[in-house]
């Protein structure tokens, strides 16, 4: 019995392009991405570093609401997402916040969605992301879904989406990866396992060695990938979109990764359930300095580069929480008026009661 | 006009919308060869081909996580939970997804998605089949509910669901499924939602209520009206949203009125329309609203379910009680 288990454990060794010290260890796996894309994936996880050291700074003055820290995790957010098309659809997490501003959604509204405001929800129209789930695990249900949809109108596009190493322990996971597995979906699950659930260690959630093998029950395929290596995480993604678009069905890949931070800003402290040694292993495989080495060396990337992109992450925040703090204040009669298409007679009462309250 | 089934009507009404509109889909467990664990979708998979009609694997929450995502990429989901009894299981995608999903985005997304499912007592069914869950739907903003009690209706409601841009829960009771027929035209009409339909009039008291309740109401106002008593039958047809014009134009006219409903009697749909009629037309009342429902314990065994279901007894006392206050 345990051999059935190994054997198929066994199959699932980590996926890497670039080791730690930025050096290429799989040469034949490297994805075909031009210089410019090199360093635009560089320019995005900076930018991002950034903005969540930003994002933090003002959770903490009071300036910003919701936030789930994800320093750590640039490299499976922004891996993931440059293998997709721009009509590709993105069924994000609540940690999944810069995969849906580098597919279109507008800082400003990452913003107001922090804070709780309803333009924060409304995504502009062309770009195909929903907005940030908070049930764990209920997004990869409707991923199987979309996916199907997506196929069903013999679209080339797919749809990618994010959870993390307890979303995998959800029964929607399982029932997500198996309907997608049943229809040949246009779907890509992700799992960024980053170790801890809350404070819940992975090895607590499952006797199952990697998140990647329960792929094999679902008959889809299955990988797991250095989640601190972009090109590995690239290269993964993208091989997993044409298979989706070629009719050869879903893949789950699981990306290991770490968050330096806490959960979320609400109070959560990691030193209740990770010791500093663990914190420091991890941050010895840093996506950004591994890959930043990788362009140093074929001269792709300098300190004025890097300069130059904290300099415009930092501006582009500042302009977003300006124009975050222009936005209405809310009304009931505004929330009234997103419950239906045509308002039934108490929230029609309702909506005539608030109007009379709200313009006093 | 055809007789039809209240059963046949349903089909009608979905063979009309895959007819209709192309981004019509029908699915659930066992709704494709099979045709439905009660045939309701017979017939549509070899009409309408696998692609409109077709089955789902055997988890309920992944068919309503499929009904979102299939209506976010522009389709109009059709879907099939069993019996509304494992609503349970697919109660997040409901109640948490669908019904937020316009107001989490602004308006921007939609879920136009139709739930049908069976529900009802008096069939005998295992647990968790035929609970009356309405009241749980009832409370949840963003859903609407629909429980059809003809033929005529079920055609029309269904129709109507499908055409929504909001999700509808449809519930279809099962003891009214095969039980009469009915006129049902076969051309395509809609009933509008939310508009309730006075199935007798009636001038002393008024007898609200919905579903397989109807039936047992028009038989306790015959039995009424044999002692001198008039009263008017209110079938409900849209449980969410209600429609007050009709109730209180009734009980204006009756001065009495009384709630009928299958389910239990905590926090139920009765309440709330005793609620209602307490905020709009006490004034107009000459005793107070009484309600006959089930009480307040599980759904029963199957071999009880006909000392726990409210009947026309019941209806008749609680008519007397309010018209001799």
């Amino acid at each position: 019995m345990t051999k059935t288990i190994d054997a198929v454990q066994d199959q699932f060794e980590t996926f890497q392009i670039l080791s730690e010290d930025g050096e290429v260890v799989n040469e034949s796996a490297m994805p075909n991405l031009s210089d410019e894309d090199l360093q635009e994936l560089m320019r995005r996880m900076v930018y991002t570093r950034i903005w969540d050291q930003r994002a933090i700074s003002l959770n903490r003055q009071g300036r910003l609401g919701f936030y789930a820290p994800l320093a750590g995790q640039e490299a499976s957010m922004l891996g993931t997402h440059y293998a997709l098309d721009k009509e590709d659809w993105i069924l994000p997490g609540y940690r999944d916040i810069p995969q849906m501003v580098f597919h279109g959604f507008p800082l400003t509204q990452a913003f107001l969605w922090s804070r709780g405001h309803f333009q924060g929800g409304q995504i502009p129209e062309g770009v195909n992301v929903l907005m940030p789930q908070i049930i764990i695990g209920a997004q990869i249900i409707q991923a199987a879904g979309v996916g199907f949809g997506l196929k069903k109108q013999g679209k080339n596009n797919v749809c990618i989406t994010y959870t993390g190493d307890g979303g995998a322990s959800q029964g929607d996971f399982y029932e997500g990866l198996n309907f997608a597995g049943a229809y040949r979906a246009n779907t890509i699950f992700v799992v960024q396992n980053n170790r801890f659930a809350i404070s819940v260690p992975v090895e607590k959630q499952s006797a199952a060695k990697t998140i990647a093998q329960k792929a094999v029950a679902a008959g889809i395929e299955g990988i797991q990938v250095d989640g601190m290596d972009v090109l590995a995480v690239y290269a993964a993604t993208q091989q997993a979109r044409e298979r989706a678009v070629s009719g050869e069905g879903p893949t789950l890949i699981e990306t290991l990764t770490y968050r330096y931070g806490p959960h979320t800003m609400a109070g959560d402290d990691p030193t209740r359930y990770r010791t500093k040694d663990l914190d420091n292993e991890w941050e010895k495989k840093d996506p950004l300095v591994r890959f930043r080495k990788f362009l140093e060396k074929k001269n792709l990337w300098s300190e004025e580069q890097e300069n130059k992109v904290v300099e415009e992450a930092k501006e582009d925040i500042k302009a977003a929480i300006k124009k975050a703090d222009g936005a209405p204040k809310q009304k009931v009669t505004d929330l009234i008026g997103f419950m239906f298409e045509n308002l039934p007679f108490n929230l029609r009462e309702q909506l005539e009661e608030y109007t009379a309250k709200e313009s006093k | 006009m055809a007789q039809m089934t209240m059963i046949q009507a349903i089909t009608d009404a979905m063979r009309n919308e895959l007819k209709n509109n192309e981004q019509v889909l029908v699915f659930g467990e066992d709704v494709g060869q099979n045709g439905g664990v009660f045939r309701a979708t017979e017939g549509l998979q070899k009409e309408f081909g696998e692609d409109r009609v077709f089955d789902t694997p055997l988890a309920e929450s992944g068919i309503g996580g499929l009904a979102i995502g299939l209506g976010l990429t522009g389709f109009r989901p059709v879907m099939e939970i069993q019996f509304f009894g494992f609503v349970f299981e697919v109660f997040d995608s409901v109640a948490a997804q669908m019904g937020r999903m316009r107001y989490r985005s602004g308006g921007v997304y939609t879920s136009p998605v139709t739930i049908r499912s069976p529900f009802g007592g008096g069939v005998k069914t295992p647990e968790l089949h035929a609970d009356s869950l309405e009241g749980l739907m009832y409370q949840t903003p963003g859903i609407k509910v629909v429980i059809p009690s003809t033929p005529y209706d079920a055609k029309g409601l269904l129709i109507s669901a499908i055409r929504d841009n909001d999700p509808v829960v449809y519930l279809e009771h099962m003891k009214l499924y095969r039980s009469f027929r009915g006129e049902v035209p076969e051309e395509e009409y809609t009933i509008e939602l939310g508009k309730a339909d006075v199935k007798r009039e009636g001038k002393d008291v008024s007898i609200i209520t919905y579903g397989a309740m109807v039936h047992a109401s028009l038989k306790a106002a015959e039995e009424l009206e044999k002692e001198g008593i008039s009263a008017e039958v209110i079938d409900l047809r849209t449980i969410s949203p209600l429609d007050i014009e009709t109730i209180m134009g009734s009980v204006e006219k009756t001065g009495r009125a009384i709630v009928v409903q299958e389910a239990q009697k905590q926090a139920g749909i009765g309440a709330f329309v005793v609620a209602e009629i307490n905020d709009r037309a006490i004034l107009h009342l000459e005793a107070p609203v009484l309600r006959v429902t089930a009480p307040d314990t599980v759904f029963p065994y199957a071999s009880a379910e006909d000392v726990w279901i409210p009947d026309h007894r019941d209806i008749v006392d609680k008519a007397k009680k309010v018209y001799n206050f």
